[in-house]
């Protein structure tokens, strides 16, 4: 007889695993949940691993107020099958009060300000720990990220003074107002989390699967039409069958020529991507080190 | 690629570890390694393109790919371990990749915790060299099952046999004192992608696998110990539902043997014992657990049981024991090891005080050889060590279960991960 696990059940068992020590070692963590893909399996996987018991951190949810309807939907639903506590911090709060500026012209997104009301939600509910949905394979400054991150008490990252991490044993210690960023789904990559998906049939977002939609283009990258983008007079907006690889906000989040209407023919299709799926983020595009500068100064 | 979902779900996890520096070939062999499995998508390799002409280089720099942080790609130097994945339909990989310099050691340590190979890469010019046997001491200390030499840059020495079997023979001979049970050479180029994943067609004297071969096939499923029963105790779940009233779950992640549904089982350290009564997977009951599950796990008696307990079959008994040895490599850059401090020590979902009773001997790790004399010891330094701790822990040797016979020594003032320790 032999005893082994296929490798999506090791995943699995080793984000539960990380998931459970979360709840062990520290006093109030959360879950940082986006509506996209990652932070959906992440709330999968919390729901999994303390089951029957209910998850025992609540979601919080930042809203730059540019999201897809399509994710708030979605967010309400998962909330109420699963009994999760919601929380939702608001940038247009912060911007009314005039905490951050928002962003003019064509480029402007609110991605950069969702830092300023990320860390203020993080301090105002005396979180100790935040988990969030980043992969290790999503971009150059994450391959180096712990699955137990600290961050001081200015929420910043010290990539070069990481703690080590060895075998199963993960150090969460930290001094008075320091707090740690938890990545338990650092070993998954796109297509991992979509086969997981398939395996579990868990239903997703619709943005995900192809549909009809308004779109323009932009330097090169597709992006959904909506209020919250200034266009050039030169953008044509035409109709197109796409599909979402990743949901942020609607103003940096890059759409995607697709057929694809099953979890089956995404897989197919990012198993033949030639792109990574950042590559529709406008975002990281702003710089060769726009990630690790972001994460630095307390981006997720 | 082959995309057959089933096939996809029916691969294997397979981990290695690799270390060394820039010149060694070894950024250029993930390099290959990711490209020809198609795991490096256009958008970064165009990315890496315009870095390597930015910094006034001919061709594309695949080391580039590797090293993440500003930092490293300003000084083309590996800091910090880095993971790679790429999968082929047998199998998916992770590859940490770890800096080879001493200054580095713990990052090496750190990267091959969780190994199930490691890959060691010798230039075929230079032979063996400090670098590779530090790299083989370390994945020898932490008992990595599966070491695989590779002898890369065979192109510059006319792919010859000889050369090969020159390299080999001198391998042989410093690895004898290793406690490595699995060795497997492999004379490769990975600029010209000889025997990494086609066979060469400039090495018709070897008969032996490619590298890619070798990492799809190789056997790692017995390297886990499925005899002796260990199951520590991560989190109690009490839902005080109206539906699950009485349901008390210890959840944990099998760190040993097969458990199954009416096993005996007795509850370390206060020794009560107990039948398993229920195995649950989320929603689901089954019937056995083993390791690397995480499962939830009700007995039939109500016994008080805590997080930091193991719950162990009644034959095979770990030790339960205050006094511990232990392999030590340092990490602090700070402050050195000392007598009379007391530490914080994490032992599986453990966690208890302790202090060092004596240093016994510093391990050179370029020759195998102990000093008795120096023993200061700093950053990046190997030691045996004997220490004490607050509360029994229940442990087993590491060369038995590299789970249970693990910790990390944290400092209790910086709150630093100051050591890793093998219990010996």
């Amino acid at each position: 007889m032999e005893y082994r696990i296929d490798y999506l059940r090791e995943l699995e068992s080793e984000s539960i695993f990380i998931m459970r020590e979360v709840a062990a070692q520290f006093e109030n963590p959360v879950i940082l949940f986006s509506g996209g893909k990652d932070s959906i399996l992440l709330t999968y996987l919390a729901i999994k691993a303390f089951y029957p018991s209910k998850v025992p951190f609540p979601l919080l949810h930042v809203d730059t107020g540019h999201n897809f309807q399509e994710t708030i939907d979605y967010r309400d639903w998962l909330v109420e099958t699963y009994g999760l506590n919601l929380k939702v911090g608001y940038v247009q709060e912060a911007i009314d009060k005039g905490y951050v500026k928002e962003e003019k012209g064509y480029n402007a997104s609110r991605n950069y300000l969702q830092t300023y009301t990320l860390l203020d939600e993080l301090e105002k509910g005396k979180y100790d720990a935040a988990l969030g949905g980043g992969r290790r394979d999503e971009e150059k400054a994450r391959a180096k990220e712990r699955f137990f991150s600290h961050r001081d008490e200015f929420g910043q990252w010290d990539p070069k003074n990481q703690r080590p991490e060895l075998w199963n044993l993960f150090n969460g210690k930290k001094h008075y107002g320091e707090h740690f960023r938890v990545f338990p789904i650092s070993n998954w990559t796109e297509l991992d989390v979509w086969l997981y998906f398939e395996l579990e049939k868990f239903p997703l977002p619709n943005l995900y699967f192809a549909h009809e939609r308004q779109v323009f283009e932009r330097d090169g990258m597709l992006l959904a039409d909506c209020d919250f983008i200034v266009k050039k007079p030169s953008e044509e907006v035409y109709t197109e069958t796409i599909r979402c690889r990743t949901i942020g906000d609607m103003t940096c989040t890059g759409v995607w020529k697709s057929n694809a209407v099953t979890i089956q023919e995404i897989i197919a299709e990012v198993a033949t991507s030639r792109m990574t799926e950042r590559g529709g983020r406008a975002d990281d595009k702003r710089s060769e080190s726009a990630m690790e500068d972001r994460k630095r100064q307390g981006y997720f | 690629m082959n995309h057959d979902i089933q096939e996809n779900l029916n691969a294997e996890l397979l981990r290695f570890s690799t270390a060394g520096s820039v010149d060694d070939g070894k950024s250029t062999l993930i390099g290959r390694l990711l490209y020809d499995s198609k795991s490096i998508f256009q958008d970064q390799y165009d990315a890496i393109e315009v870095s390597s002409r930015k910094r006034g280089e001919q061709e594309v720099n695949l080391a580039l790919l590797t090293d993440g942080l500003k930092a490293e790609r300003e000084q083309g130097i590996t800091i910090d371990v880095a993971y790679r994945y790429f999968s082929t339909p047998k199998r998916k990989f992770i590859i940490a990749d770890t800096p080879g310099h001493i200054q580095y050691t713990r990052n090496m340590v750190t990267g091959a915790s969780t190994s199930n190979v490691s890959l060691i890469l010798v230039d075929a010019r230079n032979g063996v060299i400090e670098q590779t046997k530090r790299h083989s001491i370390i994945s020898s200390l932490l008992q990595i099952p599966h070491l695989v030499v590779c002898i890369n840059k065979m192109d510059l020495v006319d792919y010859s046999e000889e050369a090969y079997e020159q390299v080999k023979a001198q391998y042989l001979e410093f690895s004898r004192e290793l406690a490595v049970k699995d060795i497997t050479f492999i004379p490769i180029s990975a600029l010209k992608g000889d025997n990494i994943v086609t066979p060469s067609e400039f090495m018709p004297w070897y008969t032996g696998t490619t590298l890619m071969d070798y990492l799809e096939n190789l056997e790692i499923s017995r390297d886990r110990n499925f005899q002796d029963v260990r199951f520590p105790v991560q989190h109690v779940i009490r839902p005080n539902t109206d539906e699950f009233h009485d349901f008390r779950g210890y959840a944990g992640r099998v760190a040993g043997g097969v458990l199954r549904k009416g096993d005996d089982v007795t509850v370390l350290p206060s020794g009560h014992t107990s039948k398993i009564a229920k195995i649950h997977l989320y929603d689901q009951e089954i019937e056995e657990t083993f390791p690397p599950m995480s499962v939830t796990i009700e007995l039939e008696d109500d016994i008080d049981i805590s997080r930091g307990d193991m719950i162990v079959k009644t034959e095979f008994l770990p030790t339960t024991s205050q006094d511990l040895e232990l392999m030590i490599c340092w990490f602090d850059q700070n402050s050195p090891l000392s007598y009379g401090t007391k530490y914080t020590i994490l032992h599986t979902t453990k966690e208890a005080r302790c202090v060092v009773k004596s240093i016994d001997y510093k391990l050179n790790v370029n020759d195998l050889s102990k000093d008795l004399e120096n023993k200061v010891i700093n950053m990046n330094d190997i030691a045996k060590i004997t220490i004490k701790t607050t509360k029994p822990l229940v442990s087993d040797h590491y060369s038995k279960n590299r789970i249970t016979g693990s910790v990390i020594i944290i400092d209790e003032g910086t709150n630093n991960t100051v050591a890793a320790g093998m219990i010996i």
